[in-house]
């Protein structure tokens, strides 16, 4: 679907991207992760034709960019960070006028309009001026345009910067729906964000991939195992049995009690999540609740950055 | 052509989606009239080709003044929102988009002009005028502001900051109608060029005279095309700054 070689990318004397590797199958939510410069939005940016690579070749659905690059901007949709919307028009209007620009007959943006203002949520706002949104319902409509036209491949800079709890959780279920139709590739300075939404993680330092996988292979790489949190009820004793001597298990600990159900940190030696649960329960030990360890996330992703840029 | 005519009829429709397209077509409007009024008919009596001639004279200078306050914001308004990026990541080309910026403008400033109709059709009330001279009068009008607006789009396209984009785009134009000045201290073959340049003094008074000049039809036109040429090579190169 996308396929990246030697992609540098400079302004002026500046290398704001040095060199990328990477590619992409269809139906993929790909993440972009890395601090604030790393080069994040200049990638995307040429991914999405709106920037020429310095040097390098960019390929999406078979389409160079430096040979076809009208070809290969009809197979994507993107979005900025800020939306970029015509505030004088209502939404419906620059839906339409989107449609238009992208090639689209009347018939078929009239039949697309209804399915993507459900998707993206805002039926209720398409006659509304834009202007008159709230920033919420501007990225909504901004994801709108990006997917009004059907692309094979969807960008998003930062969806989810300056939404609130509750818009971010209705964002993430937007993109999860979008992976159905197309690849989806975003990027965020937020862990969480990243690992929650996105199939794969290509974190970028300073122009650079320093690593590129699941979240539990990228914390393995660093620590040599992902960290969870489990929650189980029964002894220490039988934990201890069962764990002591798991070649899943790095290392375990106690990290609260509450009677007899124990809050338990694991270091894994890979992504064995299944197994992990699976021999704790055949131990006869009641699992309540699993989840990833967010501050090992942290490390992770601030050991990726620091020690492999250097 | 389908993506410029789109570009074209957004932004036709974005002048009168706010209010400044509408004050800045009343203020021109407005001074032509009081133009005409004062300038044209005066207070002494006049030939009435004479009262048309003067129509058409300042005219020309608020066609150019209109010219470059209407395209000052065509691109430079969208890089400074962002809304380029529409322009940008859509499968249409560096000139389709520039075409369609210039049609909306030159759009604008044909509709300012035909207002501007009824002025001379007040001269039939006391006097007579040929037909031709109007039509001709006209048809040098649409061709300066066709000019005019192109420099504007160029103008426009060079920086996000439109009072920028108007400051350049107005100086560029008053280059080119002082250019028969500079042409009298010019050495050969400058002279020979900024004499033939000069927007207004060779090209234009023509037309306001009644006369079809097909040489200067064909300045205009160059220059048109010139302009619009610059403003697709800016454009392509914000894909590689």
């Amino acid at each position: 679907m996308i396929e990246v070689q030697g992609l540098s990318r400079y302004y002026g004397r500046h290398r704001a991207v040095d060199g990328l590797d990477f590619s992409i199958d269809s139906n993929q939510v790909v993440g972009f992760l890395g601090l604030n410069g790393a080069g994040k939005t200049t990638t995307l940016k040429v991914l999405a034709g709106v920037l020429m690579p310095t040097a390098g070749t960019v390929k999406i659905d078979g389409h160079d960019l430096n040979d076809a690059p009208i070809a290969l901007r009809s197979q994507i949709g993107f979005l900025p960070e800020t939306p970029p919307l015509h505030a004088d028009m209502r939404v419906r209007d620059f839906l339409e006028y989107v449609a238009e620009l992208r090639g689209m007959s009347a018939e078929a943006t009239k039949a697309r309009l209804g399915i993507v203002a459900e998707q993206t949520e805002i039926t209720d706002v398409l006659d509304r001026v834009v202007s008159t949104l709230s920033h919420g319902y501007r990225k909504r409509v901004g994801i709108a345009q990006a997917i009004l036209h059907q692309p094979k491949l969807v960008i998003l800079d930062e969806p989810i910067s300056g939404l609130d709890p509750a818009q971010i959780v209705e964002m993430r279920q937007i993109i999860s729906g979008l992976a159905q139709d197309c690849t989806v590739l975003l990027s965020s300075h937020i862990l969480a964000e990243v690992s929650q939404t996105c199939d794969r993680i290509l974190v970028l330092s300073e122009g650079r991939i320093v690593a590129d996988g699941t979240e539990a292979e990228l914390s393995a790489r660093v620590q040599g195992g992902a960290g969870i949190r489990l929650t189980v009820r029964g002894t220490t004793e039988s934990v201890s049995a069962t764990l002591d001597d798991n070649e899943s298990v790095e290392k375990w600990n106690v990290e609260a009690t509450n009677g007899d159900v124990l809050t338990l940190g694991v270091t894994l030696t890979g992504d064995h999540r299944e197994a992990v649960v699976k021999a704790l329960s055949d131990a006869g030990l009641g699992i309540r609740s699993l989840s990833g360890d967010d501050s090992e996330l942290e490390t992770v992703f601030l050991d990726l950055t620091r020690v492999e840029a250097t | 052509m389908n993506a410029s005519l789109t570009i074209a009829k957004r932004d036709f429709a974005g002048y009168f989606n706010t209010p400044w397209g509408h004050a800045v077509i009343a203020a021109i409007l407005l001074v032509d009239g009081l133009l005409f009024n004062a300038y044209a008919l005066g207070n002494s009596a006049k030939y009435s080709t004479d009262v048309l001639n003067e129509f058409f004279y300042f005219s020309a200078g608020t066609t150019m003044i209109a010219s470059v306050i209407l395209t000052m914001r065509l691109f430079a308004e969208e890089k400074s929102e962002g809304t380029l990026l529409v322009l940008d990541t859509s499968p249409v080309t560096d000139a389709q988009i520039v075409w369609g910026k210039f049609l909306a403008g030159f759009g604008v400033i044909a509709l300012l002009t035909l207002l501007t109709v009824y002025m001379p059709a007040l001269i039939f009330v006391n006097g007579k005028v040929s037909l031709g001279q109007i039509a001709a009068g006209y048809i040098g009008l649409l061709a300066l502001g066709g000019a005019t607006v192109a420099i504007g789009v160029w103008s426009s396209s060079l920086t996000p900051n439109q009072y920028v984009a108007g400051a350049v785009g107005g100086i560029v134009v008053v280059l080119f109608l002082l250019a028969w000045m500079l042409a009298r201290i010019a050495d050969p073959p400058f002279e020979a060029v900024l004499s033939y340049s000069a927007l207004y003094d060779r090209h234009y008074q023509p037309f306001s005279k009644g006369e079809i000049n097909t040489e200067s039809l064909i300045f205009f036109a160059s220059m048109t095309g010139l302009f619009l040429l610059f403003s697709t090579r800016n454009l392509a190169g914000r894909r590689w700054k």
